[in-house]
């Protein structure tokens, strides 16, 4: 490694663990207004989220789908687009994966799940893909219309598992029809949590080799920099765009695929339970780097793991992981203006 | 209802009323020779405690089953469906050494069918009453027949509406929601036959804005009273009282929303429960399904609003009086849906226990204006 490669490194290590210990102390702050000790709060934190076994299986399987729709936001970043539509593809991810699902019983396990896993994966591809290609060729802020198109992924799921594809036997929910049970995924052996872990870590390190190590990638950072130089360089910046948006959809809507085919079973409103959101932030705290974006998430599901032991243990309202994930967001990019100005 | 005997229950109930849920009858008594073994028991909620609707009624049966002796309770509220349910249940178990969990969302049923299997010491109950045989023998399925409560709501509203309308919130087109609808219309027809009652279906259990937008469409239809079977009903009560129109609360005590327009509401008695509690630590036996109205203490009403003059309040207890009594039905022929099509016959009478009948309600009963959807 270089030194300066080096030095960069080290620098991101030093200001984002000065903004964490810098959240912390003024959370501490926060919660003793409340009249709870600070200590008795951070050792609930560490036991919560990262202590025992059950903590650290909380934590992973609260990272899991994050991981995947901050790629959704990330690698858009990549080429200098705001996307904020993880949530609507992952539920546009989910319903496909139902739909594709229930016709393919009697397949083997490996081959219905992958089948699955792409249709989710291509499904929210094409919806973030569209956004993608509405702005460059119709000139439509990308950011608005991913906004709304997660009202418009929600509302075309409620009428979907409302009446045509509804399981009319689930008389309590709204409910799609269920996938063959056979497809369901189990639990990493040894580990209790489900196999979206895998899916995301894997996803995140693709992603990271595409966006990096490759001249595509290279692409992508010349044109997130700077459009007239791409243009210059005679990039084809549509074909790019729409490729980040499609890559960036796809891993949120993997992300449906894994909820449907982990957890659920069946696609219903329990779909939208803001991981598209959440995933937002985590893209940002990480820098749009697929990379760190598997460290983030596997941080924030502590914060939210652990969030419920401060709920149980000191009676504290359950927006206090709100705030403690609110100040890590505000200080984290306050931080971001340090880079290069350490001495 | 119960797939045990029921009469063992009722005992417990002739014998000590609802000690359970009144803990403050147990906190007279002296302490029992065999004390009870300590529990910890742990509820999850969806949404926020303080909701003014579903999720406040499970607080209120929290906060009863705190005072049982030797009970602790610890609470984990905006829990969503997902993988994340089973890890507060399994962090609530092996951290809080929870030994009854109080799974209080629907969707939280296939999470607790697999946690039950898995830890099989502990006892799990939900709110769907939806176990069937095969299921985890430490699950338990319980809820309250909703619609008798609604029942005398109707009658208040019938006796109180002067336009002859009234209105009706529903959140999603399920079967328990048509039967508090049918519930709150049979009420009000049972005292003023000629009143008419707008249905609105939102779509959603939780959209401030379109049930404030609900509620001020149906007021300028001409409806002077508003019930709303969304997640918290807070919103279509408080635009009625601005309004200046009564309005029946929904889930827990809404009272305190609307000082002038409150006629009185349909709550949860999910305290219920605690005699699970019991069962559970002492050995004792307990249905895995169980469903049941004012007769089994498993709904209640909300206090009477001052609007509500004292002969309308004699007349609903006289009707609740009635459910317990079982003297009141409330699905009798003759009864037409709101199509014309008949439902009962002339004599036909549907037992208020009979849930078979009332999942399959699809429809609103006559002078229900409005759609299911469904068709």
């Amino acid at each position: 490694m270089s030194n300066a490669a080096f030095y960069r490194g080290l620098e991101a290590v030093v200001i984002s663990t000065a903004a964490l210990i810098l959240t912390l102390v003024i959370f501490g702050g926060f919660v003793a207004a409340f009249g709870v000790n600070p200590l008795d709060v951070y050792y609930i934190l560490y036991l919560g989220g990262f202590a025992t076994q059950i903590s650290i299986e909380n934590t992973l399987t609260q990272a899991a789908p994050l991981m995947l729709t901050a790629l959704c936001t990330a690698i858009p970043a990549r080429v200098g687009l705001l996307v904020i539509g993880g949530e609507g593809a992952l539920v546009v991810g989910g319903i496909a994966t139902v739909l594709v699902g229930v016709n393919l019983s009697g397949l083997p396990f490996a081959v219905g799940v992958t089948v699955m896993g792409l249709a989710g994966a291509l499904a929210g591809g094409i919806w973030i893909g569209a956004a993608g290609a509405l702005r460059q060729y119709r000139g439509v802020n990308e950011t608005i219309s991913t906004l709304l198109m997660n009202y418009i992924a929600i509302a075309i799921m409620n009428h979907l598992v409302s009446g045509p594809i509804r399981d009319f036997d689930q008389v309590l929910k709204a409910s799609s029809w269920s996938i063959p049970q056979e497809f369901m995924v189990s639990t990493i052996p040894g580990l209790d949590v489900h196999w979206g872990l895998v899916v995301g870590i894997v996803a995140c390190v693709i992603l990271y080799i595409l966006m990096h190590q490759t001249i595509f990638g290279f692409g992508c950072n010349i044109l997130g920099g700077n459009q007239r130089a791409a243009q210059l360089a005679g990039l084809s910046i549509n074909r790019m765009v729409i490729t980040c948006c499609f890559l960036g959809g796809a891993g949120a809507g993997l992300a449906g695929t894994m909820e449907i085919v982990a957890v659920h079973g069946f696609a219903s409103e329990s779909l939208v339970a803001g991981f598209g959101y959440a995933g937002i932030l985590i893209a940002f705290l990480a820098r749009q780097n697929s990379l760190v974006i598997i460290f983030v998430a596997i941080l924030l599901g502590g914060i939210s793991a652990s969030g419920g032991l401060l709920q149980r243990r000191f009676d504290l309202p359950d927006a206090t992981t709100a705030v403690l994930q609110g100040l890590l967001f505000v200080m984290v990019l306050a931080s971001n203006t340090l880079y290069g100005r350490l001495p | 209802m119960s797939t045990m005997d029921s009469i063992s229950r009722r005992k417990v109930l002739r014998h000590g009323g609802n000690i359970l849920a009144a803990g403050t009858v147990l906190s007279l008594l002296p302490k029992l020779a065999f004390a009870a073994k300590p529990v910890t028991v742990g509820f999850i909620y969806v949404g926020p405690r303080q909701d003014f609707g579903w999720n406040q009624s499970h607080w209120d049966a929290a906060k009863k089953i705190a005072k049982m002796d030797n009970v602790k309770v610890v609470e984990q509220e905006n829990v969503p469906e997902t993988a994340e349910v089973e890890k507060v249940i399994q962090s609530m178990i092996q951290l809080d050494g929870a030994k009854v969990i109080m799974a209080t969302s629907f969707g939280y049923w296939n999470s607790v069918k697999k946690m039950a299997e898995k830890y099989p010491d502990v006892l799990f109950t939900h709110i769907g009453a939806i176990w069937k045989p095969g299921d985890p023998k430490n699950v338990i399925g319980y809820r309250g027949y909703m619609e008798e409560p609604h029942y005398l709501c109707g009658i208040a509203a019938g006796r109180m509406s002067k336009s002859g309308k009234i209105g009706f919130i529903g959140s999603k087109p399920l079967y328990f929601i048509f039967n508090n609808c049918n519930g709150y219309i049979l009420g009000a027809r049972s005292v003023n036959p000629k009143i008419t009652c707008n249905v609105v279906i939102t779509g959603d259990w939780n959209n401030p804005v379109k049930e404030a937008e609900t509620t001020n469409s149906l007021i300028d239809q001409g409806c002077d009273v508003i019930i709303a079977n969304v997640d918290s009903s807070k919103v279509a009560i408080e635009t009625a009282e601005r309004r200046g129109v009564f309005s029946c609360g929904y889930h827990s005590d809404c009272s305190s929303l609307a000082p002038n327009g409150f006629l009185t509401g349909a709550e949860w008695n999910w305290a219920s429960a605690a005699e699970f509690v019991e069962a559970w630590r002492t050995g004792g036996k307990y249905p895995n399904l169980l469903r049941g109205g004012f007769k089994r203490d498993m709904v209640g009403l909300s206090p009477f609003g001052k609007a509500l003059p004292q002969d309308v309040r004699n007349e609903i207890l006289k009707a609740k009086q009635g459910f317990i009594d079982d003297s009141l039905k409330l699905y009798k022929g003759p009864l037409k849906d709101n199509e014309g099509n008949v439902v009962l016959k002339e004599g036909q009478v549907v037992d208020n226990e009979d849930t078979k009948f009332k999942l399959n309600v699809k429809f609103f009963v006559e002078g229900a204006i409005g759609k299911t959807g469904l068709r």
